[in-house]
């Protein structure tokens, strides 16, 4: 049977990049409990940005079909060996995403606004102090300055921007980055949001939100 | 990297206003044969600047595409495999990206564009 998410022992590793854990799983168990509604969406662009060791995005692609080239992959990473490791992780599962190494979505936000149906996004959310934010290496996987919520508030305008209509972002986000104030932000830009799916570990306690364009009711801001 | 990533790219440099599309440097080009979807290209085609596919392909070593297209042109099978094969089929394996206004170089190794800036242009 056609496994309908990465596995583990196909996803490449390399020391400076962050494997699969948790967070990935729970992100992923997010997309597959969704997945008749992806699938029913049909969206034409997929984008993961921070795609670590490639286990989301390569999921993503399984579960939408990989025989599928009704669908445009494409995922970044700060961390160019993350990106890497996605390459090698795609390739063994079969899969084709095209990988662009940069900030976010650096170079792609002119001339992909508007046009992501759908986004997922594993971001550093470990609250840390700001010097640790940004560093190349590993680290940018998970250090996410005050409350965790550096590169969060970097990201979501971005996806604001890239979102289509009728694009959906999902994504991971722990209790001390303030899961419902995020929605509450997004909202006033017009979102609609449903924590979709709570994970609590001995750690941490995820938060997974999925956030849409709720096009019937924009609010005004005063 | 395909060439439906090299028209979504541009130059990400500070204070550059002309930085679509990037020129391709090429060292390697592979072909891989991907299925076709008319669903996909009939959705891609309003996004694609046609101009910079065209240029692009050209510069891969495929003379195929015409200079002008048209959204009644989907109708024809053989412009839709054309337009397959440069938009999803083309990969530069090895090769550069240039910024069209300072001449910046972004390095595209494996098939992965690198658009990592240095602190002074971001």
């Amino acid at each position: 049977m056609l496994s309908r998410t990465a596995q583990i022992r196909l996803v490449s590793s390399h020391p400076e990049v962050y494997d699969p854990c948790d967070d990935s799983f729970a992100l992923v168990d997010a997309l597959l409990a969704d997945r008749a509604n992806l699938l029913e969406h049909r969206p034409s662009i997929c984008m993961e940005v921070g795609c670590g060791s490639g286990y989301v995005i390569t999921s993503l692609a399984l579960m939408l079909g990989k025989g599928n080239s009704g669908c445009y992959f494409i995922a970044t990473d700060i961390n160019p060996h993350a990106v890497g490791v996605t390459h090698k992780t795609m390739e063994a599962h079969g899969c084709h995403a095209d990988l662009v190494t940069t900030d976010i979505a650096s170079g792609l936000e002119k001339r992909l606004a508007g046009s992501v149906d759908v986004m997922v996004v594993n971001p550093p959310y470990v609250p840390t102090p700001e010097y640790e934010v940004g560093q190349f290496g590993i680290a940018s996987a998970w250090a996410g300055g005050e409350n965790g919520r550096s590169v969060i508030d970097k990201i979501l305008p971005v996806a604001d921007n890239l979102l289509s209509d009728k694009g959906w972002l999902y994504l991971v986000t722990l209790t001390a980055n303030n899961p419902s104030e995020i929605c509450l932000q997004m909202m006033k830009k017009g979102y609609a949001s449903r924590i979709v799916l709570q994970r609590s570990t001995e750690e941490e306690s995820l938060h997974i939100i999925k956030l849409w364009r709720n096009l019937d009711t924009q609010l005004e801001v005063c | 990297m395909r060439l439906l990533t090299h028209n979504m790219l541009s130059s990400n440099i500070k204070g550059v206003t002309n930085g679509f599309p990037l020129l391709i440097e090429v060292e390697k080009v592979v072909e891989k044969q991907v299925d076709f979807n008319e669903d996909f290209l009939r959705n891609m085609f309003p996004k694609i600047e046609w101009k910079a596919l065209v240029e692009a392909s050209r510069t891969m070593g495929y003379t195929e595409l015409p200079e002008n297209a048209e959204s009644s042109m989907l109708d024809s099978d053989e412009f839709l495999r054309k337009f397959h094969h440069a938009l999803i089929e083309l990969h530069l394996e090895e090769g550069a990206l240039v910024c069209p206004e300072t001449g910046r170089k972004f390095p595209v190794n494996k098939g992965i564009p690198n658009m990592l800036l240095h602190e002074d242009e971001v």
